[in-house]
């Protein structure tokens, strides 16, 4: 044929796989649903599971002073709307078979003498029984209680103090906190942003994981091989068509996050959807990745798997990871949702830019560059 | 070696997985707007071949040519010139008959009035007319590889590469394929054919036995048969697997030409 250009990129070829790719993508149910409907899922069934949040922690109470005094600690205890009382016990007995049964997660024993010693002003002890099964409530728990009763501690003690004339009791030191980006240590806020992350990571990464295998599979691949298509015709042509649906699948979740679960976006809005572009493109890569590498769907899915879970646990969504072991940070340094997710978090909740997210974006970056080139450069128009 | 002449040919061509030799120093030429038929069993190194030739193989050791292009090193510029079917259909089973030409045409970069004029004259060689809005999937067996066919030769290649191309069509079909067939050789296309049929072998211009790797015998239909003292060219096929298979178990194994030749990967 009269070709006299360079032959290195063909437009033509190109959006012929763009266009054959979105016609199986629409015709294609269980892709459609994976792309449209299992963020939306994802969002609300985690965005409402994944609470850290302790609130009403279950108490029972075992009250053996009945009186205005012992009523008076177990009030301020309800107040903070941290316990809630659900049954008053008569024996050390009830007290176990409600912790045993699940019924109440802390129990707090009132001694008989409780009265008598306040009116005396004598020191007197209250106990208070948690189960440990849940180290998260049972910090909440111990912490919270503790606070409440020092606090009427020093109440008492202030009256004691004011009635020998000795007046106001005044603290030598004090704390006086402030919590910045999150104020009300709302759980949602922090979360969130990372779903939105985590989301796009697993959507995209499932449907290109398939893409080149089911091709293999298929014995198209064979076909596309003999035929003058360039490598990076058919990868780019591959991912471009999920690059706007995995944009899409973003905006969804990220309307859905700021309308549904009210978690403000207080950063630049084009740089986090810059960012979040960047991203894709990095697990778009990823998958395609997985989909070289693998000569059956099942080892695609299997290989993607691999992946998402640890990714889940290594790249902080769940746990901060300046308290994992140096290995463990390590191993969550190669994974790029640990960079995007110190991105969104960074964009929605301190509202920072460039300047203060600068490395991450760096390291995003490195992983883009070289997740594309791997992939492209391993792609290989031969059989195996 | 005259390009001129030959559309494919091939010397010593080996091809090895790991200890197992598929192709085994197999030389051949095709005559330009001929058709050869590559027979022998299942196993024998026939993809194996057609694979090293189309470029998707790389050789492990010899050398060959398409159309004059090295198979080793000028393998994109061979793919412009060839149109290729491999055994599996291979073509969108969810994209309609009219959206999978329409996709190679892209691939192949064929536009605009051109296009659309080879789309019809395909569709009409196919029997396809009428079809052009069904799946690819749900075609019949017949229809799938004519649709393929069609696909292979939009881009008007010199060179037609078939992988058993009728395995499991009906005769009907399988007539009607190889008429088309002979009707593009005769328009001076070569044609490169593998088979199991040997009514269809008998009507090829020229004939390779390959078995284990090897290329036990080549020459014209008419040309072996009396070379070997045969009615047809079955009992000649039959002749030179048993004589091989002897020679094979008579001679010590040390070469690992193992007879467990599992598919044709």
């Amino acid at each position: 044929m009269k070709r006299n250009r360079l032959d290195l990129f063909s437009m033509g070829r190109f959006l012929s796989i763009v266009k054959k790719e979105i016609i199986q993508f629409k015709r294609d149910k269980p892709s459609l649903a994976i792309a449209l409907a299992m963020p939306i899922m994802m969002l609300m069934l985690f965005g409402y599971a994944i609470s850290t949040d302790v609130e009403n922690i279950k108490t029972t109470v075992w009250d053996q002073s009945r009186s205005a005094d012992s009523r008076d600690v177990i009030a301020s205890l309800e107040h903070t709307q941290l316990f809630e009382v659900v049954s008053y016990s008569l024996s050390e007995q009830e007290v176990e078979d409600q912790i045993d049964q699940g019924k109440a997660d802390v129990a707090l024993i009132i001694p008989p003498d409780f009265a008598h010693k306040r009116d005396n002003d004598e020191p007197v002890a209250l106990q208070m029984l948690i189960n440990g099964s849940d180290p998260n409530i049972a910090r909440t728990a111990t912490a919270n209680a503790q606070l409440i009763i020092q606090h009427k501690a020093l109440a008492v003690q202030e009256k004691i103090l004011a009635s020998k004339g000795m007046g106001e009791l005044e603290q030598p030191m004090s704390l006086e906190t402030r919590v910045l980006f999150n104020p009300d240590m709302d759980s949602n806020v922090f979360n969130i942003p990372g779903l939105i992350g985590l989301i796009m990571q697993n959507v995209t990464m499932i449907l290109t994981a398939f893409s080149l295998v089911r091709e293999k599979e298929k014995g198209t691949m064979e076909q596309l091989n003999v035929t003058p298509i360039k490598p990076v015709e058919l990868f780019l042509g591959k991912i471009t068509p999920y690059f706007f649906i995995g944009m899409f699948s973003f905006l969804v979740v990220l309307i859905l996050g700021i309308y549904w679960f009210h978690v403000p976006v207080k950063g630049s809005m084009s740089l986090l959807v810059t960012l979040s572009g960047m991203f894709l493109i990095t697990t778009l890569a990823l998958g395609m990745f997985v989909s070289i590498i693998s000569k059956t769907q099942l080892q695609a899915m299997q290989l993607a798997f691999a992946f998402i879970l640890p990714s889940v646990l290594l790249s902080g969504f769940l746990f901060p990871r300046d308290t994992m072991p140096m290995v463990i940070q390590w191993i969550g340094a190669i994974v790029p949702l640990t960079y995007y997710l110190e991105i969104l978090r960074g964009i929605f909740l301190k509202g920072v830019g460039v300047e203060a997210l600068w490395q991450d974006i760096i390291n995003l970056m490195i992983f883009f560059v070289l997740l594309l080139s791997i992939a492209v450069l391993r792609f290989r128009k031969k059989v195996e | 070696m005259s390009s001129e002449v030959f559309a494919i040919t091939s010397e010593n061509l080996t091809k090895k997985f790991g200890d197992r030799v598929a192709v085994n120093q197999l030389s051949l030429s095709i005559r330009k707007g001929s058709i050869y038929g590559f027979l022998g069993p299942n196993g024998s190194g026939k993809t194996t071949t057609i694979r090293i030739l189309c470029g998707l193989l790389a050789a492990t050791s010899g050398n060959g040519t398409v159309l004059g292009f090295d198979v080793m090193t000028q393998s994109e510029e061979i793919k412009k010139r060839i149109g290729y079917m491999s055994q599996k259909f291979s073509l969108y089973e969810d994209l309609t008959v009219n959206e999978n030409l329409n996709f190679y045409a892209g691939i192949y970069g064929i536009r605009g009035q051109q296009k659309e004029k080879r789309k019809k004259e395909l569709l009409e060689m196919a029997g396809l007319i009428g079809r052009e809005d069904q799946l690819a999937g749900s075609l019949s067996g017949g229809w799938k590889q004519r649709l393929a066919l069609s696909c292979a030769l939009l881009h008007e290649p010199e060179v037609l590469i078939l992988d058993e191309p009728t395995a499991g069509v009906d005769p009907v079909s399988r007539r009607i394929f190889w008429d088309t067939i002979h009707q593009l050789a005769k328009q001076g296309i070569t044609v490169l054919v593998t088979t199991h049929y040997m009514d269809e072998a008998q009507t090829c211009d020229w004939i390779g036995f390959i078995f284990f790797g090897n290329m036990l015998a080549q020459g014209t239909p008419e040309s072996l048969i009396q070379e070997y003292g045969g009615e047809n060219l079955e009992d000649v096929f039959i002749m030179l697997v048993e004589q091989e298979e002897r020679r094979v178990s008579g001679a010590d194994q040390k070469t690992s030409v193992s007879g467990e030749v599992g598919g044709n990967r």
